[in-house]
This record gives C-alpha cells, sequence and structure tokens, in this order.
C-alpha cells in the first residue's frame, strides 16, 4: 500500500551545513497492516511520514502510495499532498478553531475533487464522528473539547474522506498518562476495525509495541531494524534497539567459543556466560550480553545446577506494586532484576542470580570495527 | 483588627515581612498621581469658565462653545476619515509585506526585515515634512521629476489633502502593522495549514479557509489599534492638515490652545471628547483580543512556518518589497539629507551641486536653542525610558508576583494611559501645573511627567512579560537564603528581568526623543525639545535647517539603538 525506496531528505542548517534527516530508507506496508517508525527525537522518522505526506519534497527516492508513484527524483513527479489519497492526524491535532466540531469534519468534504451533497456529507460526517465517539458534540465550537476529544475529532476528520492511508505522527504524545493508555486501546481496536493501511510515528516504545503489526526502529536518518513486536523487543539486532527498546542488562566482554547447543559462551566480568547469538561471531570478538530484567531469576539459595548463575548482593529494592525492581551488585557491577513482589529480599542478603542462557542475547559491542563497517554500508 | 489581619495574612503570602504594605501603597499613589490627578483636572477644566480674574465657575458653555457647531460636525467627520483610512492602508500595507516576507519565498526576504522596520525610529513630524519635499504641489521633487518626465502640466499629486495626510500617517506607522502581523504568521501552527492540504484542499483554498479566517481576531485588532493611534495622532494634522485646512480632533485643540486668548475650556471639551473615543477604541481593542484568545493558535512551541511557493509571483512580491524600500523608506531620507546640505530648498541638479555645503550643520551647532533643545531631548529620552521601565518593574511585580488582593487595580491604572492621546494629556497637564504649588510648569520636569505617564503602558508591558516568566521560587530561595524584600529585588528580580527591561527601555528611550503630540503644548523657551523646535522652524520656513535638525535627529536615535543593541546582545525591541 505503501513503498518508500531509498528516500533521502537533507535540510540546511542556519551555519549552512547540511543535515540528512533522512538517510536513504527504504520500506513496504501491505494492505491493513499498522506500521510505526519507531525512533529517538531527530532521528528521521517525522520527516520520513511528512514526505510520505508531501509535506516535505524530498531529496532522491521513491514514494508509492495506493499503487500510485506520487514521488520519484528520476521522473522528476510529484503530486501535491491535497491530491493523495491520504488522512492524517498531526501531533498537536490542528483543530481549526474557528469552526465548529461538524465543520472540522466536513472540511475534507467540502474541498476535494468530488464534492458530495448537503445530506451526503451530514450523512459521512455523523458517521465519522460516531466511528469517535464524539457523536453528539458536532454543534460545539472545536476548543471547547477536552484534549482527549481533540484527539478524536483530529482522527474523525482525517478518516472522514475514506482514504486510503491513515497517517499519525505521535498523536498521542500531548495527551495525559491515563487518556493515553485508553486511545492506545481504541485507536488500535478502530484500526483493525477499518482495516485501514496505518503508519505510525513515535518515540514511545510501549505504544509501537502495543499497537503494531511491524515497527522499524530508526536512528540517525536509518531505519536499524524492521521487525514484528516480539522480535524486535526478543531479538534486538544492536545496542541500539535494545537500549532504546525497554530496560536492559548490559554486560561486555569477549566471545570465548562455540558450544554444542548453538550457544557461545562469553568471558566477562562477571563471569562466563552462555548466550545466544546473532549469526556466527567469531572467537575473540568484542560483544556485549544483553539481559532482560525480568529475564533473571533470583535465587536466595545457591542452586543445585543450572548455568550463568552469578553470585551477588542485594542492593536497592523498590516496590513497584506489580513488582520489585532490584539492584544486584556483583563486585563492582550492578545488575537490574524485575521479580515477583512475594520475594522477600533484604539489602545486603546473599543472593544467587541466574541468567537464562535462552534468553541472554551477545550483540556486537558499539563502537567496534564490525559494527562500524556495517554502518557504512 | 481589620487591618491587623490583612497584614498577617500578607506576611503569609509574601516572604518577606517590612515593606509588605508600604511598596504597593506607594505604587498606587504614584500611579494615581500620574495617570488619574491630570484627568481629573482635564475633567474639571473642561466644566469651568473663568468669570473674573482667578474666578470660576461650573458651567456647560465649553461644551456647547466645543460640541454645537457645523464645524466640529466636519472636524469630527474628517477625524474619522482620517483614522479609518489610514488604518486600513496601514493593514493592508503592513500585511502584505509580513506575508512576503515571513511565509513565501520571495527573494531576499530576510534582508527586507530589518530595512522595513528602520522607520520605526524616525519621527512622525520629519516624515510628514519629507513628504511635503517630495509631494507638495509647489516645489515637491517627485512631483517635479513626474512633470518633467511625463511633460505634465500640472502636480500629479498634491499632499495637502485628505489622502494626502492618509497615505504620510500609513507609511510611518507600517513597521508597527509589519512587525504585529509579523507575530501574528509566527505564533501560528503550521500545522493547521498542513491538516488542510491532507484534507484534499489546495494551497489557494488553504490560504482563503483556513489562513486568512484564522488570522481574523489579530488581524480586527491590529486595524483598531492603528485607527486608534491615528485619532490619536497629531504630527500629520499638524504639519499637513493645518495648512491644507483640514481640521482634525487633535489639530482642533491644538487651535483652541493656540489661538489669542487661548480658550482652554473649549480645548478640555473637545480633549474629553476625543478622549471618550479613544477609550473606547481601546476598550473594543481589549475584548477583541480577549475574543481572540478563544482562536489560541499560539501553542508556545517553536515553529518551521510552513513557505507558500509564489513560483513566478516571487518576483512580483520581490520587486513589490524593493519598491516600497527605495520610494517609501529610502527617497525620504535622501531628500532630507540632500536638502540638508543647501542654504535653500533647490531640486537636484548641476547648478545646485554646486550650493551643497555643510553651513547647516555648523550653524546648527553654534545655535543656541538647538543645543538646549538637542540637550534637554537626550536628557528626557535617558531619563523617562529609565524611570518607566523601573517604575513598571516594580508594578509588575507587585501585580503579578505578589498577588495582593486588589493589586489588579494598578495594573489597570498603568494601563489608563494608553486611551490617552499626546495632546489631551498635554493639555491635562497644563490645567494641573499652572495652578500647581510647585513651579515646574514651563521646565522640563512637566515633560517628563508627561512621557512617564505616556509610557506607562509600554513598560508595562515589557516588565509584566519577563516578570511572569519568573519562577515564583527563584525568588522564595533567596528568601530562605536570608535576603531581605529590597536585596531580593535588587539582586534576583531586577536581574532576571533584563531582557524585557532593555527592550521597554530602547523602545521608551527612542519614542521619547521622538514624542511630539504632549510636548507640543508643554515645550517653551526652555524646555524647548528637539520635535518641537523642528516644527516651530519648520512654521518659520526654515526647511534646510529643518532638514538638518532631522537628520541629527535619526542619527542620534541610530547611535541609541546601535549601543544598546550592541551593550544588551540579542534582545528585540517591542512594538508599541
Amino acid at each position: 500500500m505503501i513503498e518508500v525506496q531509498s528516500l533521502v531528505k537533507t535540510f540546511s542548517e542556519r551555519s549552512g551545513n547540511t543535515v540528512r534527516a533522512v538517510d536513504g530508507i527504504s520500506f513496504k506496508i501491505e494492505e491493513g497492516r499498522f506500521y510505526t517508525l519507531l525512533g529517538p527525537s531527530g532521528c528521521g522518522k517525522t520527516t520520513s511520514l511528512r514526505c510520505i505526506a508531501g509535506l516535505e519534497k524530498p531529496d532522491s527516492g521513491t514514494i508509492e502510495v495506493a499503487g500510485e508513484l506520487v514521488y520519484s527524483s528520476s521522473t522528476r513527479a510529484f503530486v501535491p499532498a491535497y491530491r493523495r489519497p491520504i488522512g492524517m492526524v498531526f501531533q498537536s491535532y490542528a483543530i481549526w478553531p474557528h469552526m465548529t466540531v461538524f465543520e472540522n469534519v466536513a472540511f475534507p468534504l467540502r474541498v476535494g475533487k468530488q464534492r458530495p451533497g448537503g445530506e451526503e456529507v451530514r450523512r459521512k460526517v455523523k458517521n465519522a464522528l460516531e466511528l469517535v465517539e464524539l457523536g453528539e458534540l458536532g454543534g460545539r465550537m472545536a476548543t471547547q473539547l477536552s484534549g482527549g476529544q481533540q484527539q478524536r475529532l483530529a482522527l474523525a476528520r482525517a478518516l472522514v474522506r475514506e482514504p486510503k492511508v491513515l497517517l499519525l505522527d505521535e498523536p498521542l504524545s500531548n495527551l495525559d498518562a491515563k487518556l493515553r493508555e485508553r486511545m492506545r486501546v481504541e485507536l488500535r481496536e478502530l484500526q483493525r476495525r477499518l482495516r485501514i493501511t496505518t503508519l505510525y510515528v513515535t518515540h514511545d516504545q510501549i505504544e509501537a509495541l502495543s499497537m503494531s503489526n511491524v515497527i522499524a526502529v530508526m536512528n540517525a536518518g536509518v531505519i536499524v531494524q524492521e521487525g514484528a513486536p516480539r522480535e524486535i523487543y526478543m531479538h534486538p539486532k544492536d545496542q541500539f534497539v535494545a537500549q532504546f527498546i525497554g530496560s536492559t542488562n548490559q554486560i561486555s566482554g569477549s566471545v570465548r567459543g562455540a558450544e554444542r547447543d548453538g550457544c557461545i559462551t562469553v568471558a566477562t566480568e562477571l563471569g562466563e556466560i552462555a548466550c545466544t547469538a546473532m549469526g556466527e561471531m567469531p572467537q575473540g570478538s568484542p560483544v556485549v550480553v544483553i539481559v532482560r530484567p525480568e529475564d533473571i531469576v533470583l535465587h536466595t539459595r545457591r542452586p543445585q545446577e543450572g548455568r550463568n548463575v552469578i553470585e551477588g548482593r542485594v542492593g536497592a529494592v523498590m516496590f513497584l506494586g506489580e513488582y520489585l525492581d532490584c539492584t544486584i551488585e556483583v563486585g563492582k557491577s550492578l545488575l537490574r532484576a524485575h521479580q515477583p513482589h512475594s520475594l522477600d529480599l533484604r539489602r545486603g542478603q546473599p543472593v544467587w542470580a541466574e541468567l537464562p542462557a535462552g534468553e541472554c542475547c551477545a550483540l556486537y559491542a558499539e563502537g567496534s570495527p564490525t559494527i562500524l563497517e556495517t554502518r557504512e554500508l | 483588627m481589620a487591618t491587623s489581619s490583612v497584614r498577617r495574612s500578607l506576611s503569609t503570602i509574601l516572604p518577606f515581612r517590612e515593606p509588605a504594605l508600604l511598596i504597593p501603597a506607594a505604587g498606587a499613589v504614584v500611579l494615581i498621581y500620574l495617570a488619574v490627578l491630570p484627568l481629573f483636572m482635564l475633567l474639571l477644566g473642561s466644566f469651568e469658565a473663568e468669570v473674573a480674574p482667578r474666578e470660576y465657575i461650573l458651567t456647560w458653555k465649553n461644551y456647547r462653545a466645543a460640541y454645537a457647531s457645523e464645524y466640529t460636525y466636519s472636524t469630527f467627520n474628517n477625524s474619522l476619515i482620517f483614522a479609518s483610512g489610514s488604518a486600513l492602508l496601514t493593514f493592508v500595507l503592513g500585511t502584505t509585506m509580513a506575508w512576503l516576507v515571513e511565509r513565501t519565498n520571495t527573494p531576499l526576504r530576510i534582508l527586507f526585515f530589518p530595512l522595513t522596520v528602520i522607520p520605526l525610529i524616525v519621527p512622525g513630524v520629519l516624515e510628514a515634512i519629507a513628504w511635503i519635499f517630495l509631494l507638495s504641489p509647489r516645489f515637491g521633487y517627485l512631483n517635479q521629476a513626474l512633470m518633467y518626465l511625463f511633460g505634465l502640466e500640472s502636480p500629479p499629486f498634491n499632499i495637502f489633502s485628505m489622502p494626502g495626510m492618509i497615505w504620510v500617517q500609513s507609511v510611518g506607522n507600517v513597521p508597527l502593522a509589519f512587525l504585529l502581523m509579523v507575530a501574528a504568521f509566527k505564533s501560528m501552527d503550521p500545522a493547521l495549514e498542513e491538516s488542510a492540504l491532507m484534507s484534499g484542499a489546495n494551497t489557494w483554498q488553504t490560504l482563503r479557509r483556513i489562513t486568512l479566517k484564522l488570522l481574523l481576531p489579530i488581524s480586527a485588532s491590529v486595524v483598531l489599534i492603528l485607527f486608534v493611534r491615528a485619532l490619536e495622532s497629531f504630527e500629520t494634522p499638524a504639519i499637513i492638515g493645518i495648512p491644507a485646512r483640514i481640521s482634525v480632533y487633535t489639530s482642533e485643540i491644538f487651535v483652541a490652545f493656540n489661538e489669542y486668548p487661548p480658550d482652554y475650556g473649549r480645548g478640555a471639551a473637545l480633549a474629553v471628547g476625543l478622549l471618550l473615543l479613544s477609550a473606547v477604541g481601546v476598550l473594543l481593542y481589549r475584548r477583541i483580543t480577549r475574543e481572540g484568545e478563544r482562536y489560541q493558535t499560539v501553542t508556545g512551541k517553536a515553529f518551521r512556518p510552513r513557505q507558500f511557493d509564489l513560483g513566478r509571483w516571487r518576483w512580483v512580491g520581490f520587486a513589490f518589497l524593493s519598491v516600497y524600500f527605495l520610494v517609501v523608506i529610502l527617497l525620504p531620507f535622501l531628500v532630507l539629507l540632500w536638502a540638508s546640505f543647501l542654504p535653500f530648498f533647490a531640486p537636484p541638479s548641476l547648478k545646485s551641486l554646486e550650493l551643497v555645503s555643510l553651513e547647516n550643520y555648523t550653524y546648527l551647532f553654534e545655535f543656541a536653542p538647538f543645543r538646549k533643545a538637542m540637550w534637554n531631548s537626550i536628557t528626557l529620552s535617558l531619563l523617562s525610558a529609565t524611570l518607566t521601565m523601573m517604575l513598571t518593574s516594580l508594578i509588575a511585580w507587585i501585580v503579578y508576583k505578589s498577588r495582593l488582593p486588589g493589586s489588579w487595580v494598578l495594573d489597570f491604572l498603568a494601563f489608563v494611559p494608553i486611551a490617552v492621546p499626546g495632546i489631551v494629556l498635554g493639555m491635562a497637564l497644563i490645567l494641573l501645573y499652572v495652578a500647581f504649588p510647585v513651579p515646574i510648569y514651563g521646565t522640563i520636569w512637566v515633560i517628563l511627567i508627561a512621557y512617564l505617564t505616556k509610557y506607562l503602558p509600554y513598560g508595562m508591558r515589557s516588565a509584566s512579560g519577563s516578570i511572569m516568566q519568573i519562577h515564583k521560587e527563584l525568588e522564595e530561595a533567596a528568601g530562605a537564603s536570608g535576603a531581605s524584600w529590597f536585596e531580593t529585588f535588587w539582586r534576583v528580580t531586577l536581574p532576571l528581568l533584563r531582557p524585557g527591561f532593555v527592550a521597554g527601555w530602547i523602545y521608551i528611550c527612542i519614542v521619547s526623543f521622538r514624542e511630539f503630540s504632549s510636548s507640543v503644548l508643554l515645550a517653551t523657551g526652555e524646555s524647548m525639545v528637539l520635535s518641537i523646535l523642528l516644527f516651530n522652524m519648520y512654521e518659520q520656513g526654515q526647511m534646510t535647517v529643518v532638514a538638518a535638525i532631522g537628520i541629527v535627529m535619526i542619527l542620534t536615535l541610530l547611535a541609541i539603538v546601535t549601543v544598546f543593541y550592541k551593550l544588551s546582545g540579542r534582545v528585540g525591541i517591542q512594538p508599541g
């Protein structure tokens, strides 16, 4: 439904330098999918979205929306934003303050090429407003709505033209935490129901993980990793992705050797750790072992057997309601572990942390030659 | 009992004890003295008539004299035509330029920004005189050039007409409209326009149905403020209106005061009428801006405004800006400069080139009244800028930080003078100080009081803007560190206020230096100021000396602005 190829967009700064905000990204979104560009601010995700919308003119590449080539640097094709079959929700919602709720939603039906009659407009606006549960508020001035309602209104306005593609630019970031959680569910349900192809841009990993079919993690203008939420979370491709999504323990070391069951062992300052590896990792390569806090199992007595058991002492223990967030001091290093709150832990108590080998994952260390090479490609 | 409980509640509100009540009370007294007392004297004066020397009765006679005549009706009419005509023309010019510079890809648009703002510092009297030099039917350079070029028999333009007055008033105020509209364009969330594009509206539909509609409230308020300013202004009516026999409210007040014997009563009655008219304008303005807050296109984010691609039309925009700059900004200045080198008024030619000399300037520097006026003007502008900013910083602190019950009254009092036209203020101060026990009438101190009063609202705006940004805890921390109220204000609050203070200071310094409409009634002999000296010498027909004074004024103002710009780093000048 959307296909982007080698998209490049540069901006020139005041100082005269040019910044490659989007540096040759390519991706494809299948019909009916919820696709998310996830990354820190300044990674180029919003610029990519705006290029697809037609609000920015890229420097090179091609963009195809719903089978139509809307931008191509080679053929110099550029379809202006208002001719693209796209609905968009902005971060600030961009609700027009001089119109009522009804007029805001009716606007797209009154300006385009095909203009349905008055009765048709009323019916479509009504449907769109009911879709977002604002059915009763058509007559209100748009500015009288609360933040959450404005957000729904922006969604109704984006959908009323029945676009082929829906673009969402951090639509939830201006809502408070509780509302954001609810809207997350609603938005996802709505998308699944309408089966509308959706491109979503966010810096919030929870939003990305919970809503998407596919996530593309972006950094510095390029897509670092693309995959299903589970895959991105469980098997981050590099240290950046691991760090950006979820909290994680990172233990540096070097590859000692391969084991029989497909695992490798890594020598670290916490001792030898058996873990899975992404492909071949030659002996001696500097790596970082990644393990999520919730995957660590704590034992208050030395376990009889099991690999990757590290002895340490309990440091700070924080009760967070759902679980305990505790630090384990091992020599000078710290490990973070999330444990069920039934566990009774005291500061200073000796403890044995088990790092299940299947959940530990070795990545090339940031800044090592191998990483630099792949980056330059 | 009541007082003691108030005091107790105060000491819990304020992080200090001693001057809790003293300072707000002192502020109120000063403001009443500056803003209310003169108006009260004006009102009193408008109902008084002198029946015998130093013996007054209350009467309606002045109002009958002022309003019960055909002539007054035409004055009223002229005022409205003048004010609304120039407000609209100013708005259209200023908005067009703001849009071209801020929101389009017109070539060299960044360069035009400072060029458009420069005329802010040119005194209104001088602007009017320069346009007479250009468009006078008898000797205007531009008229003569056009007659010569196109073989016309009569001059195509006559500055001494209503359109002439409207033109001069407009070009003088375009920078203000420009700055206000630039701010409006800047603070508009571009997503509002982008979402229209995403809804399928093309560029033209977006401009018409979204951009212009969103700008409606701010446009209304800008037009209104331009209207009030034109209504209150006296520069153009004095220089062009009086010789053209087109009388407006302000010139009528001036005439009543300057005829022999001066008719204070009628003048005061006219002034009260003008005061009411402009007060209505200001109230309307306040209402519109408050309504406009519902529109709230400002979200406090830094936007990268969307630029409209004008295509080939961008060269039309470029041509418009260039012609405007050359004809409206550069040409009047060049004419003044040229005239200032001549012994008498003559068009540029090879023959008149031989007449060029610095004689006017050397004459000026030996001319005692000029030296006196220069000294007075500089003293007054430095003093009024400093005192106004210090006073308004204090008032703004009381209003926005102390949260004393009733402190909004101070805010209101400091805002009152915005509705008082300069000439009305001059009138009121005469009525106040002629009978005042302290003999300051006829000295520069009366003028200083006039400037202080007149610029209170501008000072308040700069000061309150930055005082609201100072977090309360910064001051509370000083209190908690053992600083007294005064130490806190002096060492924490004032330094934090610096950006607003400096911006306001520069602005008030400039406008004080070029002030005309209230000084015109107050400056005499020893208390002469430059703008009035200029006016008097123009009336005596010393055109080329007037041009030289004008050039000196412009250079002095440029020097003040430059020095302070350099000293204070990057601080924006706020438009009035």
